[in-house]
């Protein structure tokens, strides 16, 4: 395994020792991260590890085990898209069969423009409104194909 | 209604339901709009009145009451701002917002405010009655504040339900210094959005509800666990908290009792398995979210080994209102051994989707048709999941049950949560059935057999069935798969899991066998 870059590392190691003293720290530590670098490289496990006293494998484990946390760069924009009952009611398995054949990604896929990240979701909590998305934490409602094509159009270019 | 120069104060949501569909563009048009003809406006972003399918909602103040206009979209901003300057009438208006049937019929405890003042204004909350339930408890002893909440009936509106105040009193009991609260936010279950609501519309009630938790029982800590997909929860709870914090509602002298009570967000990481209460406890403990086997009880041993309330958003939110008003108020409402109200959802294929609050007794069918109106496909509704991913599905012919937690226990069904989700009649039942064990599969922390292989089986043997491989020692097979799971889980993902798909083949057992009408199968792929 490759090792960090040195910016890489100091920006890691500032976000634990600047988070160290919560108690259960590493999911709050593991969310900087991801918020700084977009992902948690392999690279950092490591560093994390040697730092907050854990063992490599504990730090692995806990970022395989929760789906948002990812290990490599995501796409510009990340879109989570709803799968969860609510959404299949009203016709979320016709707008995933959508959403995957116009960005020519499958989910856990970057789109090869590297625009967006294509994530599955179980509920964003607007079911009312289904189907749902999400695009960079921007939460869309009646998702039709259309409105679908318009929205991505929009963040595109973005 | 007003004189062309009177200022005016407009209601726009910032429930991010409400966002979902425009309501920040339309806040921005209207300010724009109002500045363009040189009108005093002020907008206020206020959470949502929970009639999603008029939002964009958009409010006027006018001396009779809040008058409602929607759904409204940015282009209506001109045409708005100008009808407010004159009598208020606009082809959107609705009318007074509390004359509209859906709010009218409603009993909002827990909800009281939502909708109605600006969610992180403390101010806007005292002035809604805000902080009496804790003023109150403050005044109390721990085994007095308990006795309330026992006796309010109130039981856990995370799904359980089980009886909030007896877990309170275990916490109390345990001769220990340390104690910690917990609020279970992780609000997964498809169909429901009542606890973001609650944390987007009025999070200084969650807040206040954990404080009381707090101070009844001698903790000086405590922990929401937010989920990650409710960003606009967790901007408004934190600046709730430190608007609490530097008011003194929270912090080392809460209201000057001497009290401690520090509060502090935790934000979940995108698994379901942490809507149960051990794996949300090792998760704040910053483990992998796998499920503790119980005993012990988070009451005796939960957060670090320590006694800890684990509690749902709801559950917590409505504890002010029954230390505010007393036992009683609360307890008058509901039916059995359901008492209060609870914060129903209207989801799905359903014309009129959102927030229902009333009374346990209410029926499926009065919930479905006389709120709901019917599908938004306007074809027949012929399936209503109730409860999350985990609830049953309910058949037309159980739709007369009263919304009870006993009731629906006796037609082999959840109550749960109340998230109600609305199938039209073009739903393949047996594909649901197989998405109730895939998404077992996806979310199974894998701790226990039956859950991990089981629910991966389960995808295997329903498409067997359907594709109509030794259709009936598979169904048979399934079956028993469903009572090894039911029977043989830690905890209730496993052990749940079976309620959809078991629902699903004893009342739509047709979608199964290949023999259901193609009109009926076509139309979703």
């Amino acid at each position: 395994m490759t090792t960090l870059d040195d910016t890489t590392r100091d920006t890691v190691l500032g976000i634990v020792d600047r988070l160290a003293h919560l108690e259960g720290a590493l999911l709050p530590v593991l969310h900087a991260v991801q918020g700084a670098l977009g992902y948690v490289p392999p690279e950092a496990v490591p560093v994390l590890a040697d730092r907050m006293n854990l063992s490599r494998a504990e730090v692995h484990g806990v970022i395989s085990f929760y789906h948002w946390f990812r290990s490599t760069p995501p796409g510009r924009h990340t879109m989570h898209l709803c799968r969860a009952e609510a959404c299949q009611s009203m016709n979320a398995r016709g707008l995933e069969a959508h959403a995957k054949a116009r960005l020519g990604a499958a989910f856990h896929e970057t789109t090869a423009n590297g625009a967006f990240s294509l994530e599955p979701v179980y509920c964003l909590g607007n079911c009312a409104l289904a189907p749902a998305m999400m695009i960079d934490g921007q939460l869309y409602g009646r998702v039709t194909p259309q409105r679908f094509d318009a929205v991505v159009a929009a963040w595109e270019t973005r | 209604m007003a004189a062309a120069s009177a200022p005016l104060t407009v209601y726009v949501p910032r429930d991010s339901s409400a966002l979902s569909v425009g309501a920040d563009e339309v806040a921005v048009a209207i300010a724009g709009e109002a500045a363009r003809v040189g009108g005093d406006v002020t907008v206020v972003r206020n959470g949502s009145r929970g009639m999603y399918w008029l939002e964009p909602l958009v409010e006027v103040v006018t001396p009779a009451g809040r008058r409602a206009y929607g759904p409204v979209q940015p282009a209506d901003a001109e045409g708005l701002v100008a009808a407010w300057r004159r009598d208020g009438a606009h082809p959107l208006d609705l009318g007074l917002t509390e004359s509209l049937p859906y709010l009218k019929g409603q009993e909002r405890l827990t909800f009281a405010r939502v909708g109605i003042t600006d969610p992180v204004s403390l101010d806007d909350y005292l002035a809604h009655g805000g902080y009496r339930g804790l003023e109150r408890a403050l005044t109390l002893s721990g085994e007095a504040i308990i006795k309330e909440v026992t006796d309010s009936g109130l039981r856990g509106r995370g799904g359980a339900a089980f009886p909030t105040g007896i877990k309170w009193k275990t916490v109390l009991d345990q001769p220990v210094e340390r104690k910690y609260v917990t609020c279970n936010a992780d609000e997964g279950d498809s169909g429901t959005f009542s606890d973001r609501m609650v944390m987007e519309g009025d999070p200084f009630v969650l807040i206040e509800g954990m404080t009381i938790a707090g101070i009844a029982v001698g903790a000086t800590r405590g922990y929401i666990y937010l989920r990650v997909e409710y960003p606009h929860a967790r901007v408004a709870l934190l600046e709730a908290i430190e608007a609490a914090t530097t008011a003194g509602y929270l912090g080392a002298d809460v209201r000057g009792s001497g009290k401690a009570f520090h509060l502090e967000l935790r934000i979940a990481a995108g698994a379901y398995i942490c809507g149960e209460e051990t794996s949300m406890l090792e998760s704040l403990e910053g483990k992998r979210g796998e499920v503790r086997v119980r005993p012990p009880l988070p009451a005796i041993e939960g957060l670090f080994g320590a006694p800890t309330i684990v509690n749902n958003v709801i559950s917590l939110a409505s504890v002010p209102i029954i230390l505010d008003r007393g036992a009683a108020h609360y307890r008058d409402f509901g039916m059995g051994r359901s008492r209060g109200t609870l914060p129903f959802q209207l989801a799905g294929n359903i014309k009129q989707g959102g927030l229902v609050e009333k009374a346990f007794g209410l029926t499926l069918r009065e919930l479905l048709y006389e709120y709901g109106g019917g599908s938004a496909s306007g074809r027949p509704i012929r399936a209503v999941q109730v409860g999350g991913p985990l609830g049953a599905y309910v058949p037309e012919s159980d739709f007369d049950t009263p919304l009870d937690y006993e009731k629906f226990t006796e037609i082999g069904a959840l109550l749960g949560h109340g998230g109600v989700v609305v199938f039209d009649d073009t739903v393949d039942m047996a594909q649901m059935a197989r998405y109730a064990m895939e998404f077992c599969a996806i979310e199974s922390c894998g701790k226990c057999t039956p859950c991990r292989i089981g629910s991966t089986r389960g995808v295997e043997v329903v498409d067997r069935i359907v594709a109509g491989e030794n259709r009936e020692p598979n169904m048979a097979l399934l079956e028993e798969l469903c009572d090894t799971m039911l029977n043989g889980s830690l905890c209730g993902l496993g052990g749940l899991t079976p309620y959809p798909v078991q629902s699903a083949l004893k009342h739509f057992r047709a979608d199964f066998e290949g023999v259901r009408p193609p009109s009926q199968r076509d139309s979703r792929s």
